[in-house]
């Protein structure tokens, strides 16, 4: 075994200003009492933050990433496949990487006990999807379009239909929660989680895109989100020669 | 060659236990698993209320010191050690993960880390995870090369008590004895 001072380890870059919300975003009210207000302290990237869990198949069920089928019956709404691919800043594909998600139905109502928006709840549908990336970093959902939904961050406040992603990559640094949208979303304009994002391209990376390729003859309409995750630098960080065995 | 530019991070919102937590979360390992103790806690906000909709995540070696993991360069551990936990808060705000001690995790340049857990927490109205490591107050942490970044009047909020079984580590997201949070 190498001794510590022999250590290679990868080295994950920082990710350009603006790309992720600040804590303290006052047009989102909830942040006022969640971030913390004093400075970070820097982390080294050592052995704990450039591993991470790789969580496998294990974690699946059969029908986990076709919300439509979970159920007797099918739920209400659209149809859709939603396919992306997870991939890290060099453009490499996140392999086998556990990729969930969870969202409202179509009325806008989250299968949760403390959701009181008074949209009636699907019996068909939970909202609730696990799949893993293939080899190209692939993942597919077929699930529901979800439905827009008053909060009351503001008056007349609605969140712009979205789903919840959630992903490991392959290191403690790249976990990643996100949410995806929906192309020319009118709620936009209003909404300070989307909004918090301070780049307006990197707002951008957020909203999936349709694609007639993806979409199926009579059947469900087709969206493409790829998510990035923080890359790999390009020079690894090396110390002397070297490993012994 | 193109860089891609990453995809920003949202919250988790307030729902977000219909879709995260698992059965098995917060068993790193299984219950009766010899030396096995819970870390527990309670995650505050900035008026010291419980934060009922967050959801802690835990990161660790195993007792050994190693990584299940392709870029841990010591190679495939002894064992099939999880090293992950997942937890979210209930009603009281409270978490709970049951795990294994990590072993002593080499630095850089010959040093050694003190045993300790990087945590991630989640929550609604947090725009991005916030990141936090767990140390234990029964361990040697004096030579740790991290702790010694953190300015000594706040290692305390890194240090989880002992308990009758395990050991306490609180969470406060903003305020008086606010967390320790790192930027990775």
């Amino acid at each position: 075994m190498a001794t510590p001072t022999e250590l290679r380890l990868p080295r994950y870059g920082q990710e350009p200003e603006g790309t992720h919300p600040p804590l303290d975003s006052a047009g989102y009210r909830s942040t006022a009492l969640r971030h913390p207000k004093q400075d970070l302290v820097l982390l080294p990237q050592m052995l704990t933050e450039v591993t991470g869990p790789l969580l496998g198949p294990g974690r699946l069920n059969e029908l986990d990433n076709d919300l439509t089928r979970q159920h007797a019956g099918e739920p209400q709404g659209q149809r859709i496949i939603v396919t992306g691919r997870l991939l890290d800043g060099e453009g490499r594909p996140v392999r086998d990487s556990l990729v969930e998600i969870w969202q409202a139905n179509a009325g806008g109502r989250y299968r949760h006990t403390g959701d009181r928006w008074p949209s009636p709840l699907d019996p068909n549908f939970d909202g609730v999807g696990r799949t893993l990336t293939d080899s190209d970093g692939r993942y597919t959902f077929t699930t529901i379009k979800p439905g827009a939904y008053p909060w009351k961050n503001h008056d007349n406040a609605w969140r712009p239909a979205h789903i919840h992603f959630s992903v490991f990559g392959s290191a403690f640094t790249q976990r990643l929660v996100t949410q995806m949208y929906f192309p020319d979303d009118p709620l936009f304009s209003q909404d300070p989680i989307f909004n918090s994002i301070p780049d307006e391209k990197a707002r951008q990376r957020m909203v999936s895109r349709y694609d007639h390729e993806i979409t199926q003859s009579e059947w469900a309409l087709g969206f493409q989100f790829d998510i990035v995750l923080r890359g790999r630098d390009a020079s690894v960080f090396e110390e002397e020669e070297d490993e012994d065995e | 060659m193109t860089r891609l530019l990453p995809t920003p991070s949202q919250t988790v919102g307030p729902y977000l236990s219909i879709g995260l937590p698992w059965p098995d979360g917060p068993h790193v390992v299984p219950e009766g698993t010899p030396g096995a103790f819970w870390i527990r806690g309670t995650v505050r906000d900035g008026n010291g209320d419980p934060v009922p909709d967050a959801m802690i995540e835990t990161w660790q070696a195993d007792p050994e010191g190693g990584f299940a993991h392709p870029d841990d360069p010591r190679g495939a551990p002894g064992s099939e050690f999880r090293g992950f936990g997942r937890c979210p808060t209930d009603g009281d705000g409270t978490y709970e993960i049951l795990t294994l001690l990590p072993g002593v995790v080499p630095g850089e340049g010959g040093t050694t880390q003190a045993p300790h857990i990087d945590v991630s927490v989640f929550a609604r109205g947090l725009l991005n995870r916030v990141v936090t490591r767990i140390y234990f107050e029964d361990q040697d942490n004096s030579a740790d090369p991290v702790l010694a970044t953190v300015p000594a009047e706040r290692r305390g909020t890194l240090i989880a008590a002992k308990t009758e079984d395990g050991y306490r580590f609180d969470v406060r997201l903003q305020g008086d004895g606010e967390t320790v949070f790192f930027s990775v």
